[in-house]
């Protein structure tokens, strides 16, 4: 099959980038999207020319290091697919695809297609985590767990930090990126010290790395390649209310 | 010239860690931290250690090449992780994990670290399950197992098909709240690219910040290694696009010894090249198996669609060669076995590098329902790839390289030949022997990292003393300089190839003469094509972009460079070790039912080779392996 691609191309932050077309000719409809751009770079280093920067790693949608704005949709056509297991038998041939980088204000573009997501980290680093230091657990059957509980908490835990719900976002928030982690820890036994404390820390770090706020457009679960619900932005929601009305009165929240 | 001491506590094997903890010396709170460590790679291994080391009050440095320290290549891991716990009560026990290991290990592997290995396998499952790692359960709350190869109890534990990840991410955010206090300091997009070496201990490493291109530094008291395996030396592997060799590589070059280079796992289920674009191998987990019957048409140049082959033209060879194992032959046999049908022409699917996994009699003895229920999830991701649907027609499956056991040697404490330089996880060669058992990657990366290098480390540090240097050294002028220099040459030859066709012609190589069976001939014939490669590589390469941004052609350049002599160094060690174990199958050495033949006479060592100089053959070192608490003994599956 063959397929024009439009490629945002920008050689560097400070630079403005702009959409280069370019043909992909006899591909097999069995490709990735990524080998296409793999076959694509090939060709053009063959030509002299330099080849189109994109992050990628795992190809098995794990990881989260890829993430391309396919014709506008974080991740391309398919629901809970990462771009790394998009197939071209998802396009038709001739079809005109426009790959773009994720944006937000939030993940400033280094080059092409690569963003930096630094500030997903700097969210964790915030409170997403339990304090654990290493030595003297207890025994792991001790803590019992209901298997719904912790079948929900896994649901959340599946995040992969790819930022497409932020890219997807109209207000490009990491709501649903936060939440996951708030929902996941947050439904744990093991989470419940830290548990409001984390929601109020997290929820400010957002602002402070320039995420929009969450109007509950729900574009984030759409283009998310776990299928998260937008359910944990409602249980952030309510851990950063409940915490928010107890810390003005030196009242720690409690535990539900 | 290096000296082999790999330090094993005296005493008997169950108190050997207690005692050597408690023999070690160690670092007051208030002296730690005047300590920098410096941690390369932030997978299970890497970010454990920098969490923990951070902990007890070091500063740590940790270092990778990806945007984020959570995406390093353990987060694919898929089945679980192994521990002696004995939750079923089905007769698991620390002398149970240790003697399964030993025995899957083919005997190659030191019976003093495995034996360590099944101890703190215990402590990691608390450990984890103390910060969150959501395990499967069961509704009474208490932690579920299931069971993997290689052993007859129920001891892997597993957060649905996703273990890796949740692993992992149990790592990172240790490492990150120890970011949040000050006490570890990431560096992302930034690869490792020299060891600094200064009066013969590990000081420091050179760096390239990937987004500027800048190179630079980092001093510190010791260097840890957390990097990973090299099974993308053969260009088509399970591992993630970006996982090298580079820092155990130029690490080598700098003094540290390699073992057991030619030590790799194959995996036996694995979905087959679709084309000449293929970019990497996805696993399939080898639970398959169990319901699953493998088979390949018995005449050559069958092109009739499967339904249409009739029962009788039908080779099951699994279950013909292996009447009592069947189709749950172990890997390496389950491997070979693919391998030598395909190379009879009987491969189906295009190419014909390929078998079939057929579902259809187990579909028809247990409905289709009970068969989505226990492999839906595989059968999508098999759909989604290959656009076939495993329900109406069968798997296609080929083996595929996905873990390597051989890696930096290092001593009881984890330590490399170099004073100062430890090495973690699958960097390092120490636990598997010459084939790796399900579930124990995540169990050793998280064993090494969690509690034995934060124990071992003290140990040297308060030893060693290291005396205070600065960047103004000129050992770290002159390595700065020459990773300077290299880069610049990467860029300068002007040639006609792109880097990955070089990488995939060397993967083919490797795949070919030191691949699923090996062969005096053909390792000789590799030996004399890599070099060749090689020389045509810095004649030929071209380059595009410059050093002062972010090129990955460049970043792939300096890869594979290393894979080019790594991969030779794998062929020397696969002919020189003139016997079958484990992965490493060598034709010639096979019992008369085809089994791989072990000589435990001359070959019970770990093969730790020296770096002399470029172009040279290294030198071989032996470290004996003794066996005093399991016996050795033939793997038989008929």
């Amino acid at each position: 099959m063959n397929l024009k691609l439009r490629v945002w191309r920008q050689p560097g932050p400070a630079v403005k980038g702009r959409l280069v077309e370019y043909e992909a000719r006899d591909i097999s409809p069995d490709m990735s999207f990524l080998e296409m751009l793999d076959v694509l770079n090939e060709q053009l280093m063959q030509r002299g020319e330099v080849p189109i920067a994109f992050d990628h790693d795992c190809r098995e949608g794990i990881c989260g290091a890829c993430g391309l704005m396919i014709n506008g949709v974080a991740h391309g056509p398919n629901r809970g697919t990462a771009t790394c297991q998009l197939h071209l038998r998802s396009f038709k041939d001739g079809d005109t695809i426009n790959v773009e980088p994720w944006r937000a204000s939030a993940f400033p573009i280094i080059k092409d297609l690569v963003v930096d997501r630094g500030a997903l980290d700097r969210i964790i680093q915030a409170g997403g985590y339990i304090t654990a230091a290493t030595g003297g657990a207890q025994d792991a059957n001790t803590i019992l767990i209901p298997k719904e509980t912790v079948d929900t908490a896994m649901d959340a835990a599946q995040c992969i930090g790819c930022g497409a719900c932020v890219a997807a976002c109209p207000n490009g928030s990491a709501s649903l990126f936060t939440a996951s982690k708030l929902s996941h820890l947050g439904l744990l036994p093991q989470g419940q010290p830290e548990r409001y404390r984390r929601a109020l820390r997290m929820v400010a770090r957002m602002d402070i790395e320039h995420f929009g706020g969450c109007t509950l457009y729900g574009e984030c679960q759409e283009a998310c390649p776990k299928e998260i619900s937008i359910d944990t932005i409602t249980r952030m929601n309510r851990d950063f209310l409940k915490a928010t009305l107890s810390e003005g009165r030196g009242a720690v929240a409690k535990s539900d | 010239m290096i000296v082999l001491d790999p330090r094993v506590p005296s005493g008997p094997i169950e108190t050997k860690w207690d005692q050597h903890r408690f023999e070690m010396k160690l670092v007051n709170p208030a002296n730690k931290r005047k300590y920098t460590v410096l941690i390369v790679g932030s997978g299970l291994a890497g970010a454990s250690a920098a969490a923990t080391l951070s902990e007890l009050g070091y500063n740590v440095k940790c270092f990778c090449f990806h945007d984020s320290p959570r995406r390093a290549h353990s987060i694919a891991a898929q089945g679980g992780i192994n521990a002696a716990k004995n939750y079923r009560n089905d007769g698991d026990s620390i002398q149970r994990l240790f003697y399964d290991t030993v025995k899957g290990g083919d005997f190659r592997s030191r019976e003093a670290n495995v034996y360590r290995l099944a101890q703190i396998s215990v402590e990691i499952i608390d450990q984890c399950v103390a910060q969150g790692v959501p395990f499967a359960r069961e509704y009474g709350g208490l932690l579920d197992n299931r069971s993997f190869g290689g052993a007859q109890v129920s001891r892997t534990f597993y957060a649905r098909g996703q273990t890796g990840q949740q692993l992992l991410l149990g790592a990172y955010q240790q490492m990150e709240k120890e970011v949040a206090r000050g006490g570890v300091k990431v560096y992302p997009r930034t690869e490792m690219l020299d060891l600094i070496v200064i009066d013969g201990r590990a000081r420091g490493i050179v760096v390239r910040d990937m987004v500027t291109g800048k190179i630079s530094s980092h001093l510190g008291d010791a260097v840890v290694l957390g990097t990973g395996g090299y099974s993308n030396v053969f260009y088509l592997s399970t591992n993630a696009k970006g996982s090298n060799a580079t820092a155990i590589w130029r690490a080598h070059k700098r003094g540290a010894a390699f073992a057991n280079p030619c030590f790799t796992q194959i995996h036996p289920t694995c979905i087959p090249v679709s084309g000449e674009y293929q970019s990497k191998l996805t696993l399939m987990s080898e639970s398959l198996r169990n319901d699953g019957r493998v088979w390949v048409p018995k005449n050559q140049g069958d092109k009739r669609r499967p339904d249409q082959v009739p029962e009788g033209e039908r080779d099951y060879y699994l279950e013909r060669k292996y009447p009592s194992f069947g189709n749950l032959a172990p890997r390496d046999i389950a491997s070979r076995a693919a391998k030598e049908a395909c190379d009879q022409g009987l491969g189906v699917g295009e190419g014909g590098l390929g078998v079939y996994l057929d579902f259809a009699d187990a579909i028809k003895r247990l409905g289709e329902q009970t068969i989505r229920d226990r492999y839906g999830n595989l059968f999508e991701m098999y759909q989604r790839i290959t656009d076939e649907n495993p329900f109406e027609a069968p798997m296609r499956i080929y083996p595929a390289v996905h873990y390597t056991m051989g890696g930096l040697w290092v001593d009881y404490n984890l330590m490399s030949t170099i004073p100062g330089l430890h090495v973690v996880g699958e960097a390092n060669f120490s636990d598997h022997g010459a084939n790796r058992l399900g579930a124990s990657a995540l169990m050793q990366g998280l064993a090494d990292g969690y509690f034995v290098l934060p124990a071992t480390i003290g140990d040297y540090l308060a030893s060693a003393k290291p005396a205070k240097i600065d960047t103004g050294h000129p050992e770290v002028r002159r390595a700065e300089h020459e990773v300077a220099e290299y880069t610049r040459k990467l860029l300068t030859i002007n040639g006609k190839r792109t880097v990955d066709s070089f990488h995939r012609e060397l993967g083919k190589i490797m795949w070919d003469y030191c691949g699923m069976a090996r062969n005096a001939i053909g390792l000789r014939k590799a030996l004399k094509l890599i070099p060749e490669l090689r020389a045509e590589f810095w004649r030929n390469l071209n380059v595009p972009g410059s050093d002062t941004e972010l090129n990955q052609a460049l970043e792939k350049a300096g890869r594979v460079a290393d894979f080019l002599e790594l991969g030779e160094l794998m062929c020397l060690d696969a002919l020189h070790r003139e016997e079958s174990c484990g992965g490493h199958f060598r034709e010639e050495y096979q019992t008369e039912d085809g089994e791989a033949l072990r000589n435990d006479e001359l070959f019970a060592y770990v093969a730790a080779w020296e770096y002399l100089e470029p172009n040279k053959p290294e030198r071989l070192h032996r470290e004996p392996l003794g066996f005093e608490y399991v016996q050795l003994a033939q793997r038989s599956y008929k």
